[in-house]
């Protein structure tokens, strides 16, 4: 009875994965079909492993190889990462740590940027770029993350800083270290887990980022992947060649999901773990 | 009488204040600022060029009369009804048979975990329209089972639900923070309720479920807020089409800025929608007060 039991349990679980899985591996089969095999057919093999989807869509048929449109996401994407981390940190640390005026309010002032609706900032803050004269730069993009912008990043950081043990922290002063030396030297070291996924989720979010680029971004030279594959797709159109963008989006997926692969054993139950209690 | 800081010896009480100021000065900059501007921006006409004229209610009364408005209104309520408690079934459904003590469980997480990383990415977005056209994977399938295709794209409840399959399909990151809010149930409670006779299903109503209800709360409005404010998804894989059928509030917000450069108009709309987000959490709240514990 109890085998009976677990074996259906794995029953449903294999189902819903496959369920979870295929399209996504349809997809990549589908990147080396023929165009009219892509729709005749629902199993993900593909009759014959056929590159030229891939070479083909990796030229494009505009000005610049699908290699710039990268290029230009991780000109995007490095840098926010980098930002994110610090100012997250920092911001963290100074609410985890330490007692100052208004620490309350300023505190409330994190938690309402979380429940602040995108929609309503994004037409003023398009205007105050504009007025800068930053519209078609990276800088509207990029700059929000020097200024802890992630309110839920600074939440989850601040759980973690309280988990570590006083004593920790009361021991290095002591030894005669500074505020900044002592969060470097002893505190991150331990929250590490935390740390980095703020990193990996800043960049899988920024990889993904859509409607930012879409708004701030207008030259076609310095789109970055995302506009450009929805680019490809729209001038495609109802025509043909649709495993071209098949096989760039296969390749669209491979950044997120490599750094998800490496890093999931740093932060997959560590995440929630600190983040809700 | 003076406020005591419980500082590190030795160290200001400005310290701390040192370290939150690039988060003050962005929350005044990228948070206050814009939210401020939007609303008195919303009682003008305005295209971009030149200065925003004061027209007080005007835009308000025109959303009154505007039927593209209303409409939006209604497929992102229905969206939201649709949406929010079927991913809210599916992953509490998985987190519990994930919690079941069996082996290749960290396993199953991942894969179930892995479309909620790709999220809003637009490959996805691209392979969700490939998959529902009409001669798609899924209408092949729908054939091979006997089952009469359906014109996803055609239609205005399959096209929005072909949305919202997206969004359960991407239901890992609700499933983890269930998982572990199971994980946190302490043992002793089962262990109680099995001495006392209690079944399966007994125990699931007596103590799982009610040691959950905060979390599932949190889930709820966290869904509903992102819920509310869908663009991507619609944007990409059907437009806005069938006839406005998908058409989010958020997608026409866009519109009436960056198409039609009706600035006034645009922020009026946020606004509204704003305003309709936190009258609708404002209501779950109420709503949910008897089942919740007091602590949120």
């Amino acid at each position: 009875m109890k085998h009976i039991k677990k074996i259906l349990v794995y029953i449903i679980l294999s189902a819903l994965g496959i369920f979870m899985l295929y399209p996504v591996i349809w997809l990549i089969g589908a990147s080396f079909k023929s165009n009219s095999e892509i729709f005749s057919s629902i199993w993900f093999m593909p009759e014959s492993f056929d590159f030229t989807p891939y070479i083909n869509g990796w030229k494009t048929s505009g000005a610049y190889t699908m290699g710039h449109y990268f290029m230009n996401t991780f000109r995007i994407v490095v840098p926010k990462v980098i930002f994110s981390v610090i100012s997250s940190t920092l911001t963290a640390y100074g609410f985890a740590m330490y007692d100052f005026p208004f620490k309350r309010l300023i505190f409330g002032c994190l938690m309402c940027m979380l429940f602040m609706p995108q929609t309503v900032m994004l037409l003023p803050s398009y205007m105050m770029w504009n007025y800068f004269d930053m519209l078609d730069t990276y800088i509207p993009l990029i700059l929000p993350s020097l200024f802890a912008s992630e309110g839920m990043f600074v939440f989850m950081l601040i759980q973690f800083f309280k988990a570590v043990p006083k004593e920790i922290g009361e021991a290095s002063r002591i030894d005669g270290c500074g505020a900044l030396k002592r969060l470097v030297l002893i505190y991150i070291p331990c929250i590490k887990p935390a740390v980095i996924s703020v990193a990996v989720f800043t960049f899988l979010w920024s990889m993904n980022d859509f409607i930012a680029p879409l708004i701030y971004i207008s030259s076609v030279g310095k789109y970055p992947l995302t506009l450009a594959l929805r680019m490809s797709a729209d001038s495609t159109g109802q025509g043909y060649e649709y495993n071209k963008i098949i096989a760039m989006s296969v390749l669209g997926l491979i950044p997120s999901v490599s750094v998800f692969a490496i890093a999931q054993k740093y932060f997959i139950q560590d995440i929630t773990a600190g983040g809700l209690k | 009488m003076k406020k005591i800081y419980h500082n590190p010896v030795g160290e200001s009480k400005y310290t701390g204040f040192l370290f939150v100021l690039p988060f003050l000065a962005g929350f005044l900059i990228f948070g206050i600022y814009p939210f401020i501007v939007s609303f008195l921006l919303s009682l003008t006409d305005y295209s971009m060029n030149g200065k925003p004229e004061f027209t007080g209610l005007e835009n308000f009364k025109r959303l009154v009369t505007d039927s593209d408005f209303h409409k939006a209104v209604g497929v992102t309520l229905k969206y939201i009804i649709l949406l929010v408690p079927l991913k809210l079934i599916v992953s509490l459904g998985t987190a519990l048979l994930l919690s079941m003590n069996i082996r290749g469980m960290g396993f199953f997480r991942t894969i179930y975990y892995i479309p909620s990383i790709l999220g809003s990415n637009i490959s996805v977005a691209i392979m969700w329209s490939f998959l529902f056209t009409s001669d798609g994977l899924v209408n092949q399938i729908l054939d091979k089972l006997g089952i009469m295709p359906v014109s996803w794209y055609g239609e205005s409840t399959p096209a929005i639900f072909m949305i919202v399959l997206l969004r359960v399909w991407e239901f890992g990151s609700t499933m983890i923070i269930f998982l572990s809010a199971l994980n946190d149930i302490p043992r002793e409670l089962y262990d109680s309720a099995r001495v006392d006779g209690a079944g399966k299903i007994r125990t699931f109503f007596s103590i799982t479920l009610p040691m959950l209800r905060n979390v599932i709360f949190v889930n709820l409005v966290m869904q509903t807020i992102t819920a509310f404010q869908e663009f991507n998804a619609p944007f990409m894989i059907t437009g806005g089409n069938p006839m406005k059928n998908t058409y989010t509030v958020s997608m026409l917000i866009y519109d009436e800025a960056f198409r039609y450069y009706d600035i006034g108009y645009a922020n009026a709309v946020s606004w509204v929608l704003f305003t309709l987000t936190a009258l609708f959490i404002l209501m779950l709240f109420r709503f949910t007060k008897k089942f919740r514990a007091g602590d949120v």
